[in-house]
């Protein structure tokens, strides 16, 4: 056994410096090299000052702009406590949360018609930058109203900030709202809070 | 439906074409054949051999191999917990991110070198750099190998005629890691950084959102991480919203790639069995029974997921599909996942060892939950874990020639072995442990206080947490119910077991099992054999894991999932 | 010319059914001893030998414990508590009345062979001269013995002096006498047999209490029956799945009581029983007796299981073309004229060289002739003189009206007619040749000093043979057939008997180099033998079957002894060992396949109360959980008292592939399995309402 033992650190440690060092730094540079954007969080910068991330979502709550998902992330978008609510489905907590959100959106969006899911569950990362496109339209009209522009632009705005499905076919189609309400704010200035 | 559904059958598509090439490299790495690769690796390869004090060309018994085996995943599990005990004072460590404390430290290690990779920590909070890439992500190459190792012994086992010796675990470890883990990574890697999976050594960034807010922004290794991750079937996220985190899996392509690679490897080993056995319809007989249990299992869970939660459509939820929005049961969904790459994605990730996610299976409907815990308990036979998916289809294989050997009036045969008692003793161990590991660990904590304290939901949906915890790590899968509170002394411990016992209590019998099958003559097969390669032994064979599977928990899942499924749509809550 | 046997005790067609053992036993006889029995075995220390049914039986007891208490308390459910534990003592009577009903007609043949041994008293030889008389309980290995007329020879042994006809009746159940002789192959004596004629000395080869006879009752009584390879096999199989439904059913408990719903220790232990593969657990031994039975029946003792058992795995099968694949005798098949000579004028002088020759090759020439409208003739002595056989001339015939008709081997014959002066016409060679290159032996005829034609003697082979090989290969079995033929004449009968491969000229040195060939090529191998120098090879052979009318030599070699010396009956032996392994997969599949229909009985049932939404599960609407609960134990004893007929008589074997049966077997027993208890229990639970029981 002792020799199989001395094997086996040995072995270890040559596998550690392999993979477990080399590689990564390998991969590092590589990544640095070919994709340095991606490699460092897809950031977003505006005039020197970090914004984000274009892949991380971030807290809307004042009327003039798209609201995100509902976040379980920490006290929400906290990407320091990423995950979902895990709570089941039959469970009383979701099912008031889901009410209350519910009764919220409708409260909000006066004469919305459906709710969608997307606007009332919360993500599994509770970081999603994504909502549904259903949900965006859901929004504009309230979006629309508390800058005080046509509800026709805000929605030609969502069409145009609609990612369709990857190639064509990958995944599902979906509107980053960071990209969105970054886009509103350019075209509208930053005034909706 | 139909862009979902395109995307399912794309996904096998592609598995399916996939499976030959890969099978094939893998069957040349481990007869020890040139691959194209050799000019780069093999100078690596015997500066290994020769720095560690290897003879390659030395074969091992099944007592040296298991003996060899348990001595690196000693050593290794050894290496981490005091690299996770020290990594305060380590370099690399740029969050300033304490050591763990033991009992956590006792899992995490135990979960990654089992190839579980439970985490009841939060990687963002709780792993220094150093920890993610020298601990977990070396653990995710030799967790892996080893399972390649042990699934390679098996074959030369079930192939070898007379033979008292199964391979050398050192070789089958090094060239798994040097030839098919480490060039595939870096491939997957690359592509994954060029989706937005970051890979940097940056401090984390503190933004100012658009709204004024601040947001810290975790950085990190993890492109190099997450493709290993998944290839190995390992599972353990850098963040712990793991493959939901839009920094570990971004764009639907990157979800793909990521599904992909983790039925790469096992998938291929059907293939490389066909070679080993000289008889390519063995590996896709195999492959054949694996892939209609997957689409079972993903017809469950998507047809429960896409339907919806009743709770929420009485609240006015709109949950049906259409052109602007995926529907279904979103709650713990990625939008750009929607419903059909969640369940696919949950579907592969319990088919294997592997418990990576992109959706949070605890919000799942509950017999799409149940599904993917089903699919756990099974043993992870479908593909599942790198290895560890062959070599429990195997044990499920021997139990069905047993019962047609029976059935057909001669003493039964597996690939012209003889299943003997020995065999058949080893296989029910086999089952009979993880059985035993996952009722008998989730009847303990439903009685203790510090079980029942781990539950977020109450009733049936409790139940099903704790079991599911169990089921996990028993079946070295490592997803979770995670509402659950794990990181708690009771569960660190006890799941710790179950994943020790799930992985080395079951390696055992296998590697006996190849050992006293390749001692033994091959018997040539005659019309009196019963074929396993045909429609009949594919059948067979699943309705033996069905029926192992649904037998064994079906009692236990009838008060969690299956009565949460009436209880959900009588409005029933808790 | 071949010897003829003195004796023929193989049937001349290969599918004649033996006479069946202990066909007179009926069912009114086993009935009450069977019943008795079941009761006895109930001693926990016999059962445990039953992993399964052990833990049925333990589980009866604390189920009677409850069910007592609950009476002395009044506790509400005592009838319910009492039913559970009276279904689960039934659960264990049936299983154990199964055994005894297989155990039942070997017990009433041990007592019949028991009778046999009788006191006899042996008169002890020592120095040629019969010295005492000893009891023959008392005879030891190496003791000789002198039997007359009218006396039962005292233990097995070998004849070393003498010549006796025998009746061996008393084991082979075969009333013809047969000869016993000192020398050679047929030198061996069982003891309790008796002798009719004459007087031998017999050498005794086995100790007492070991005799051929102790074994057998052994044997049929079940006695010496020691668990399988492949029994232990699916024992661990059985006992794996009772240790998984134990733990499945005791964490069932904590389940329970989480969602407050717990359950009484009787109904747990009433699921527990559904659950364990009782079916098979309660029937595996009966039908391991069933199997041996069978053989018994088939007049074949098997020494082991073990046997049995490989005779089902059985890859090549080594048969002797003598007596197995042809018969006997060589038989004439054709008359082959010489040019101007009439083939009827041929048949005639055939017909008279063979009216004194009585071998079996004789009376087919005269049989054949007859075809040719030439009756056959009686001539007595003083018409004509018959010249028989000898080795030195190797030619018969007859001398009659003054001409001399000879027929013999063709060497034998032309050189006697160039000694007469005659000449040998150039087709005679080319005739003879044709003969044997058509695998037959040629016989030459002449008259006077000319030859009229050749005889074919042609190796016959027996009706049927060729579909029996053909099932073998269906089975998955290759034929090898032995013979001391040259090549040539033994590939014409390998091809008109439809064997895959031949050993010809065969010394036991060849027969013993394939049979560890094909075990090397990991081939399990059975032969038939009765010489002593086939019992090396016999002992190698993975399934010996040694004739009962062979050397003792051989029979202590092989593992099996065929009552009836019928090299053919390999066959039925692998076909019934084939058989054992079916009943016992297929009754453990029905047995797994039922515990489906069982758990949506008694989960809804149970669960209920806390639960009323899992009504769905309750697919078979059974009236209330009391009745799902007693449906499913009662299905589950009745069902083992229901397939005791098939366990003793086995699954039904058909000579087709493996896929095949499987797909079948799988169809009845495995789906047939999932579907028959959803019916019973149904049907049974209408019977508790219909009769208020609950």
């Amino acid at each position: 056994m002792g020799r199989y033992l001395l094997t086996a650190l040995r072995v270890s440690l040559l596998t550690i410096v392999l993979v477990g060092v080399l590689y990564p730094l390998l991969i590092t540079g590589l990544g640095q090299l070919c994709f340095p954007f991606q490699a460092n969080g897809s950031l977003l910068t505006t005039g020197g000052t970090l914004r984000g991330s274009a892949l991380i979502g971030q807290p809307f709550s004042a009327p003039g702009y798209f609201h995100p998902r509902p976040s379980a992330a920490g006290a929400g978008y906290d990407p320091l406590s990423s995950g979902g609510s895990n709570l089941g489905p039959t469970s009383q907590v979701l099912h008031d949360r889901v009410a209350a959100d519910v009764a919220q959106a409708r409260t909000d969006n006066p004469g919305l018609d459906t709710v969608p899911a997307d606007m009332v569950t919360t993500s599994a990362s509770g970081l999603d930058p994504d909502i549904s496109p259903a949900n965006a339209y859901a929004q504009a009209a309230r979006v629309a109203q508390a800058r005080g522009v046509p509800a026709m632009d805000i929605t030609a705005l969502v069409t145009r900030c609609v990612t369709g499905r990857q190639w064509g076919f990958l995944g599902e189609p979906r509107v980053n709202v960071v990209h969105l309400n970054q886009a509103l704010d350019a075209a509208y200035g930053a005034t909706g809070r | 439906m139909i862009w979902g559904i395109a995307q399912l059958v794309l996904f096998f598509a592609v598995i399916a074409a996939l499976t030959k090439p890969i099978g094939l490299y893998m069957a040349r790495v481990y007869a020890g054949e040139r691959t194209w690769l050799d000019p780069v690796l093999r100078p690596v390869e015997r500066l290994t051999y020769r720095l560690a004090g290897i003879d390659p060309e030395r074969e091992m018994r099944w007592t040296s191999y298991t003996l060899a085996l348990l001595a690196f995943s000693v050593v290794s599990a050894f290496l981490l917990y005091l690299l996770l005990r020290l990594q305060g004072v380590l370099p690399l460590n740029p969050a300033h991110v304490p050591g763990m404390p033991s009992d956590l430290a006792f899992n995490t290690a135990v979960s990654f070198v089992s190839n579980t990779n439970w985490q009841a920590y939060a990687g963002e909070q709780a792993a220094s750099y150093l920890t993610q890439m020298a601990g977990f992500a070396w653990h995710n190459f030799m967790s892996a190998a080893a399972g390649l190792a042990i699934a390679v012994a098996l074959m030369r086992g079930l192939t070898r005629h007379t033979a008292q010796e199964i391979g050398n675990f050192w070789v089958d470890l090094v060239r798994s890691v040097l030839y098919i883990l480490l060039p595939i990574s870096i491939l997957l890697a690359l592509v994954l950084i060029s989706q937005g999976v970051i890979q940097n050594f940056a401090p984390y960034h503190t933004a100012t959102t658009l709204t004024g807010t601040t947001q810290v922004l975790p950085m990190g290794p993890v492109a190099s991480q997450e493709a290993i991750k998944e290839l190995g079937t390992n599972g353990g996220g850098f963040f712990n919203a793991n493959s939901s985190h839009p920094f570990e899996n971004p764009t639907p392509l990157s979800n793909l790639l990521e599904m992909l690679a983790i039925f790469l490897l096992p998938a291929g080993l059907t293939y490389t069995f066909g070679r080993f056995a000289k008889d390519q319809r063995q590996g896709w007989a195999l492959f054949i029974a694996m892939a209609l249990l997957f689409a079972c299992g993903l017809a469950v869970i998507y047809g429960y997921e896409q339907a919806g939660n009743p709770v929420l459509a009485k609240l006015g939820v709109e949950q049906h599909l259409s052109a602007l929005q995926p529907g279904g049961n979103m709650e713990g969904k990625e939008v750009r996942f929607g419903i059909a790459n969640s369940a696919l994605f949950a579907t592969i990730t319990t088919d294997t060892s592997c418990g990576a996610v992109n959706s949070m299976h605890d919000s799942f409907t509950p017999l799409a939950g149940g599904m993917a815990m089903l699919n756990i308990a099974f043993g992870e036979v479908v593909f599942g874990g790198v290895g560890s998916g062959f070599f429990g289809i195997i044990i499920f294989a021997i139990l069905a020639v047993f019962i047609a050997g029976l059935m057909v009036g001669r003493t039964p045969e597996y690939l012209g072995k003889k299943i003997e008692s020995k065999e058949m003793k080893m296989a029910m161990l086999y089952v009979l442990i993880s059985a035993a590991s996952i009722l008998g660990f989730s009847a303990l904590a439903v009685m203790l206080p510090a079980g029942l304290a781990g539950r977020l939901n109450a009733g049936p949906h409790g139940l099903s947490e704790i079991l599911y915890a169990y089921t996990s790590g028993t079946g070295n899968n490592g997803s979770a119910f995670a509402g659950i509170s794990a990181n708690t002394p009771f569960y660190n411990l006890t799941i710790g077991l179950a994943m020790l016992i799930g992985r080395f209590l079951t390696i055992v019998p296998l590697l006996a099992i190849a050992g006293s099958l390749g001692a033994k003559k091959t018997v040539p097969a005659t019309s009196g054999t019963f074929p396993t390669t045909g429609g009949l032994f594919v059948g067979l064979l699943v309705g033996v894991i069905l029926i192992v599977g649904a037998l064994t928990f079906f009692p236990a899942y009838a008060l969690g999932p299956v009565v949460e499924h009436f209880l959900m749509h009588a409005g029933r809550l808790w | 010319m071949p010897q003829s046997r003195i004796h023929e005790l193989t049937p001349e067609h290969p599918q004649v059914k033996s006479r069946r053992r202990g066909q007179a036993i009926s069912l009114g006889q086993l009935l009450p001893q069977a019943i008795a029995d079941a009761f006895r075995k109930l001693d926990p220390r016999t059962l445990a030998r039953n992993p399964v049914m052990f833990i049925v039986e333990v589980g009866s007891v604390v189920c009677t414990y409850y069910a007592v208490a609950s009476l002395v308390t009044h506790g509400g459910e005592s009838g319910f508590l009492i039913a559970i534990a009276a279904w689960l003592w039934f659960t264990v009577l049936f299983a154990n009345f199964a055994e005894a009903m297989a155990e039942g007609r070997g017990k009433a043949q041990a007592g019949a062979l028991r009778q046999m041994k009788t006191e006899t008293l042996a008169n002890l030889v020592v120095e040629g001269v019969v010295t005492k008389q000893i009891p023959a309980s008392q005879l030891k290995k190496g003791d000789v013995v002198r039997v007359s007329a009218g006396e039962v020879i005292p233990g097995d042994g070998d004849v070393i002096e003498g010549i006796a006809s025998v009746d061996e009746s008393a084991i082979t159940g075969e009333s013809a006498p047969v000869i016993r002789e000192s020398g050679g192959d047929r030198s061996a004596v069982t003891g309790g047999t008796k002798v009719l004629s004459d007087q031998i000395h017999v050498l005794i080869t086995s100790e007492p209490g070991k005799t051929f006879l102790d074994r057998m009752i052994a044997l049929v009584e079940g006695a010496s029956r020691q668990k399988t390879p492949n029994e232990i096999a699916l024992d661990i199989l059985l006992v794996g799945l009772t240790i998984i439904f134990l733990l499945v059913v005791v964490t069932l408990q904590p389940f329970a009581i989480y969602a407050h719903s717990p359950v009484s220790v009787s109904v747990l232990i009433a699921l527990l029983v559904c659950l364990i593969p009782t079916t098979i657990g309660g029937l595996l031994s009966a039908i391991g007796i069933a199997g041996m039975d069978r053989l018994i029946r088939h007049n074949v003792l098997a020494m082991s299981g073990r046997a049995v058992e490989a005779a089902g795995d059985v890859d090549t099968l080594l048969l002797d073309k003598t007596g197995t694949i042809t018969l006997g005798n060589r038989q004439a098949a054709e008359f082959l004229p010489m040019p101007g000579v009439d083939e009827t004028e041929v048949a005639e002088a055939a017909q008279l060289a063979s009216l004194s020759d009585e071998t079996p090759e004789g009376r087919s020439i005269v049989v054949l002739a007859k075809q040719f409208g030439f009756r056959e003739r009686h001539l007595t002595h003083d018409e004509a003189v018959f010249i028989p056989f000898t080795a030195q001339t190797r030619m018969s015939g007859i001398d009659w009206k003054g001409e001399r008709i000879r027929k013999g081997a063709a060497d034998a014959v032309t050189s006697w007619v160039r000694e007469q002066g005659g000449t040998v016409p150039p087709e005679v060679d080319a005739a003879v040749k044709r003969v044997s290159m058509a695998g037959g032996t040629p016989l030459v005829v002449v008259r006077n000093t000319r030859i009229l034609g050749v005889i074919h003697l042609k190796d016959i082979v027996k009706g049927g043979i060729r579909e029996r090989f053909d099932q073998l290969r269906a089975m998955g079995i290759r034929t090898v057939m032995i013979t001391g033929d040259n090549p040539l004449t033994a590939a014409v009968i390998a091809r008109e008997a439809g064997v895959d491969d031949f050993l010809a000229e065969a010394t036991p040195e060849t027969k013993m180099e394939l049979i560890r060939k094909e075990q090397r090529e990991g081939k399990l191998v059975a032969m038939a033998g009765d010489g002593t120098n086939d019992a090396p090879a016999l002992a190698q052979a993975d399934v010996g079957v040694a004739m009962n009318t062979g050397t003792m030599a051989a029979k202590e070699a092989g593992n099996m002894v065929d009552l009836d010396s019928n090299p053919t009956k390999l066959i039925e032996i692998v076909e019934i060992g084939k058989q054992l392994l079916m009943t016992r997969g297929s009754l453990t599949t029905f047995s797994i396949a039922n515990d489906v229909a069982k758990y949506f009985a008694i989960i809804p049932a149970i669960f209920m109360a806390a639960y009323p939404e899992l009504k769905p599960l309750n697919i078979m609407q059974l009236h209330s959980s009391q009745s799902a609960i007693m449906s499913a134990i009662i299905f589950n004893a009745l069902i083992i008292v229901a397939l005791i007929p098939l366990a003793l008589q086995g699954v039904k074997y058909r000579a087709v592939g493996a896929a095949a049966l499987l797909r079948t077997n799988l169809l009845v027993y495995g789906l047939g399995g999932i579907i028959a208890p959803f019916i019973g229990l149904k049907v049974i639970d209408l019977l508790l309402v219909a009769l208020r029981l609950v």
